[in-house]
Order: structure tokens, then C-alpha cells, then sequence
């Protein structure tokens, strides 16, 4: 333990959100990091929505594989390499479970949500997207869920058409049938924004699109660690997630195919393990999933995130989301009844994720001052640049909500916020 | 909170809410435009210059108490001195903000409210970025400046 960490019991207990069986207090000792105190107060860690922050059985699962099963997979006929294939193997399956896929071929390990989506946009979009074609996005992608599909528009003399929000933050649904009719080759849309919050009805936008054949990318980085995803239910073609964001580790994420639309697609990346074998003259491609997964691979990044999977599981999705939803309403209710504070993204349904401004006074500056009451918030354009500019805003602060925040933190911003406007009265 | 009164100080407020020499110069002959891709911070400085001599200087834009107060006074410090005076200063203040100063901050007058600035690396960049804009301008760019 740190020198300046402190001892949980020394804390002022926890305003629980009443949850049946889901001790908040319990579950912040899972998280080390949580226990420390920063700039001389309790770190009350509200930028979820960037990066989420790692239980002890996550932190556990990796140094394990690096103390006792290191090995490369695929390889070897020794035992640790046969132990690490199997490990590997095994996390595959718990993302497809955490998905409810049908096949485990299906699941792709990637570095991140954002490389799924240029795998897609790279290997799919290529084949399918020529001069004169659509790629159609929303206006609250995060730019992750942009740039790929205009990297590609560029290159192929594609179009990229962008659905539009309303002032609460949400899909205008009725522009949907109007930007399908000239039938885009694909659609993607983030299954909750990031900047605003919104929970997109992303069933009903695949089932619009599929009545015309246009199939559908979900990015679903920031609904992994707050909802419970069913692909087939969604019949989503394309699903990608990071595994930052949901408790696991940095540098792994998936992408997730229906099983038809990845055999037909070419390689991403080539290298060693995506083969089946190498000539001068011609290679043959490995069998799915590995075809898309050259290299060696994040093999510790995978463990660790079947370790979140399963951390996650078991506190349950639907206690988690319950918790969460608790956050909002209480700090949304905080932070509306404050003087000058307005909030960013009204949408009917959201997940916990409050983004505010304080009148007269810049996010930037808000960012500085609750940093030194140990709140850590985002500030800025939270890489969604198109929602500022609709919003006709430089930036915002960003509250973002865990399964480990409590009122008490909501309690604790709500002070820092008053803070602010003490520095700045 | 001794740190944050030490970065916003008064007149640092005082000149974020109310920015000297915030509008269009009509007579400018140099103008450069500065952005902090981060935050969003965007400035744009105009330049009146007579041979050597900044005969006249002002900034539009948006940003962060810090970089307001920053351009603002930037451009009382700046006004009637030669683009070498400018540039000197510019270093000074450079050095001040990152805490390479070693306790000088007679060399930079008024300007050394900004000297808590040292204690919060991450807003460095917010308070230099008028300063990067204005030497631009002075280099005659095209380009926007950019702090990344």
C-alpha cells in the first residue's frame, strides 16, 4: 500500500443507493486504487467514462499469468505454451458469453474499441464501399466512431452522411428513414455517447436498417460496463467494446462479426498467426477468429479482461446499472437545483454520465479546482468535437459514474462545485 | 486551496472577466491564429507593426480563465516594444510559468502574477498559448499555431 494511502474504515461510511444485496462499501475494497487520498482529501474518481478503474481479481489475474503462466500460444509444444493457449482460449469464451454470442469465432481480440472499428471500416468497408456509396454515422459519435469511416470515404470517393440530434442529446429517429432510402453500406452508431450520456435505441436502428439490408456497427465502449448486451438479440453485424472501460486492462478490446460477414472479409493485418501457410507465391489464410489476429497477442490483456467479465458478472449487470442509475438521478438532481450550473445532454434515457457547465466559467478551470479536492472529472471536448459544435460549446466538464461511486462522492462534487464558484466569485 | 489562490489570483480574475484590448485591430498587418487542440482554447492575435516596433497589438477568442488573462496581459506588456523586447519576454515568462525562474521575476513586471501557474504543469499550455500565437504573428505564419 502507498505511503499516503489510507485505511477504508477511516473513511465517513457510505451512503449506500439501497440496492438489495449490493454493498458499495465492500466493493470499493476490491479496487486498490481507490483507497488513496489525492491533494489531502479521499480520491473520488469520477472520469469513468474515460477510463475505468481495476479490481483486485483483474490486477491478480494478470501478474499471475506473468509469474506462473507466461508463454506465447499457438506455439509450442510445451506446457506452459499449451496453458496459455487454453487461458487465452478461455478468456475468448467469457467475452462470449458477456456478449451472448453464438460462436466464439466470432470474437476477435483486438488492441481497442477504436481498432475494431478501423478493422471493420479497413477489411468490410473496402470491399463494400466504392465511389459514389454512403457510410452513414450519428452527430454524437466519439471521433473514434468517425475518422475510420472518413479515412475510408476519402480514399474510396464515398460519402459520409451523419444523422442528427436534438438539443436533449438524442438520435433524431425520424431523419432515420430519409438517410436510408439512398441505402449506405453501413451504418454506425455509438450505443451510448460518451460526451452526453445518451442511451441510443440501437434495437429499433438495426431493425430499420436491416428491413433495407444495411447493416449495422454498434460501438458499445461505453455501454459494456453499464448494460447488459445481447448481440443477437440486438442482431447487431458488427459489436466493439475496450476492455479499459469495463475494469479490465488497457490495450485489449473486441471486435465482435456475425460469424457470415467475417469469413467473407479479408485480412486486416497479415503476419505470423493469421496464417495457415506461407509461400513467395501464395498464403492461405488461418480459420476465424485467428485470420484477424496477426502477431502475438495481447495475451495478459485478454485475461485480465475475462477476470473484469467475470468480476462484473458476478456483482451483475442489472445490480450495477440499478446502482448507477441511482447516481444520475441523485446527481442530476444536485446538479440542477445548483445557481448557475447547467446540464449537457437531457436525454430520456441515459447512463450515468453528467456533463455540466458553470456559468462564466471554464470547464478547464473547473477541472483545476475540483482536482485539488482530490474529484477527478474530465474536461474538454471528451473526443466528440461534432457534439460541442452542435451544442455551440468549447468544452464541458464531465461527471462519469462507476459501480463503485457512491452519493457521498456526488455529495463531495456538489462541494467542489461551490468551490469553483468561490474561487471565481 | 493556498496553490489555487496562488494560480487565480486576483487580477488574473479580474482580467479573464474583463480582457484588455479584446477586439479587432482594423489597422493590423500581422495576424495569427492559435489553438489548444486539448481544450478547445482558440485565440487570435492581431499585430500593428511599424518596422520594428508593435505599435499596437489585440486578441479575440476563447478559453480558460488562464489563457484570457494570459493574452490579456500579454498584450499591456507588449505593446510599443521592438519584436526582440517581445520575444525576450516571451522567455522570460516561458520560464517563469515552468518554474525555471529561480525566484527573477523582476524581468517580466505585472506579468509575474502567473508565476503559480508553475505548480499546475497541465495549464502551462494555457497560459502560452497567446504567447505562441503573438510570436507567430510577429514570424509572419500562415498557419494556425497549435500547442500540441
Amino acid at each position: 500500500m502507498a505511503a499516503n494511502s489510507v485505511p477504508l474504515e477511516f473513511h465517513t461510511p457510505i451512503a449506500g443507493t439501497n440496492i438489495p444485496g449490493y454493498d458499495v462499501e465492500k466493493i470499493r475494497r476490491d479496487f486498490p486504487i481507490l483507497q488513496q487520498q489525492v491533494h489531502g482529501h479521499p480520491l473520488v474518481y469520477l472520469d469513468n467514462a474515460a477510463t475505468s478503474q481495476k479490481p483486485r481479481a483483474v490486477i491478480d489475474a494478470i501478474s499471475r499469468y506473468y509469474e506462473r503462466g507466461n508463454a506465447n500460444i499457438h506455439r509450442g509444444v510445451h506446457y506452459l505454451s499449451e496453458h496459455a493457449t487454453a487461458e487465452h482460449e478461455a478468456a475468448r469464451r467469457t467475452v462470449q458469453r458477456f456478449l451472448n454470442a453464438a460462436d466464439k469465432r466470432e470474437i476477435i481480440f483486438v488492441r481497442s474499441a477504436t481498432e475494431a472499428v478501423n478493422l471493420v471500416a479497413q477489411s468490410y468497408g473496402r470491399t463494400h464501399v466504392g465511389a459514389g456509396d454512403e457510410v452513414l454515422i450519428t452527430a454524437m459519435e466519439h471521433h473514434s466512431n468517425i475518422v475510420p469511416w472518413q479515412i475510408l470515404c476519402e480514399e474510396k470517393g464515398a460519402q459520409l452522411r451523419v444523422l442528427p440530434i436534438n438539443e436533449r442529446g438524442e438520435l433524431r429517429m425520424d431523419e432515420l428513414p430519409k438517410l436510408l432510402t439512398s441505402k449506405p453500406k453501413l451504418l454506425a452508431v455509438t450505443h451510448i455517447s460518451n460526451a452526453l450520456g445518451t442511451i441510443n435505441p440501437v434495437r429499433q436502428i438495426v431493425e430499420v436498417a436491416h428491413s433495407r439490408d444495411i447493416p449495422v456497427l454498434i460501438d458499445g465502449a461505453q455501454a459494456a460496463p453499464h448494460l447488459k448486451i445481447d448481440v443477437q438479440k440486438l442482431d447487431a453485424d458488427f459489436y466493439v467494446f475496450s476492455g479499459h472501460k469495463v475494469y479490465g486492462p488497457t490495450g485489449i478490446g473486441v471486435l465482435y462479426g456475425k460469424l457470415a460477414l467475417l469469413e467473407a472479409m479479408p485480412p486486416y493485418q497479415g503476419g505470423g498467426d493469421m496464417i495457415r501457410s506461407v509461400t513467395f507465391e501464395k498464403t492461405l489464410y488461418n480459420d476465424l477468429p485467428y485470420k484477424f489476429e496477426a502477431g502475438t497477442p495481447d495475451i495478459a490483456g485478454a485475461i485480465g479482461l475475462a477476470a473484469a467479465l467475470k468480476y462484473v458478472e458476478g456483482l451483475g449487470i442489472d445490480n450495477i446499472a440499478a446502482h448507477e442509475h441511482d447516481l444520475l438521478v441523485y446527481g442530476t438532481e444536485a446538479l440542477s437545483a445548483m445557481d448557475g450550473v447547467r446540464i449537457i445532454g437531457t436525454a430520456a434515457q441515459k447512463a450515468a454520465v453528467i456533463s455540466f457547465l458553470i456559468e462564466g466559467i471554464h470547464p478547464h478551470d473547473i477541472g483545476t479546482i475540483l482536482d485539488r479536492e482530490g474529484i477527478a472529472v474530465r474536461t474538454g471536448h471528451h473526443c466528440a468535437q461534432p457534439v460541442m459544435q452542435f451544442f455551440r460549446i468549447p468544452a464541458t466538464a464531465r461527471a462519469s459514474f462507476a459501480l463503485y461511486n457512491t452519493r457521498q462522492e456526488i455529495d463531495a462534487l456538489i462541494e467542489g462545485i461551490e468551490k469553483v464558484k468561490e474561487v471565481f466569485a | 486551496m493556498s496553490d489555487l489562490r496562488e494560480l487565480y489570483q486576483d487580477v488574473i480574475l479580474e482580467h479573464s472577466k474583463a480582457p484588455r484590448n479584446y477586439r479587432e485591430l482594423p489597422k493590423a498587418n500581422h495576424k495569427a491564429e492559435g489553438y489548444n487542440p486539448l481544450c478547445g482554447d482558440h485565440f487570435t492575435v492581431y499585430l500593428n507593426l511599424e518596422g520594428d516596433k508593435i505599435q499596437d497589438v489585440s486578441f479575440q477568442g476563447s478559453g480558460c480563465a488562464i489563457s484570457k488573462a494570459s493574452a490579456s496581459m500579454m498584450t499591456q506588456s507588449v505593446k510599443g516594444k521592438s519584436k526582440e523586447e517581445a520575444k525576450k519576454l516571451f522567455e522570460q515568462f516561458h520560464e517563469l510559468v515552468t518554474g525555471q525562474a529561480n525566484g527573477n521575476r523582476e524581468s517580466v513586471g505585472k506579468l509575474a502574477v502567473f508565476a503559480g501557474v508553475s505548480e499546475f504543469p497541465v495549464r502551462v499550455k494555457c497560459a502560452t498559448l497567446a504567447w505562441h500565437t503573438l510570436q507567430a504573428a510577429l514570424e509572419g505564419k500562415q498557419e494556425s499555431v497549435s500547442t500540441e
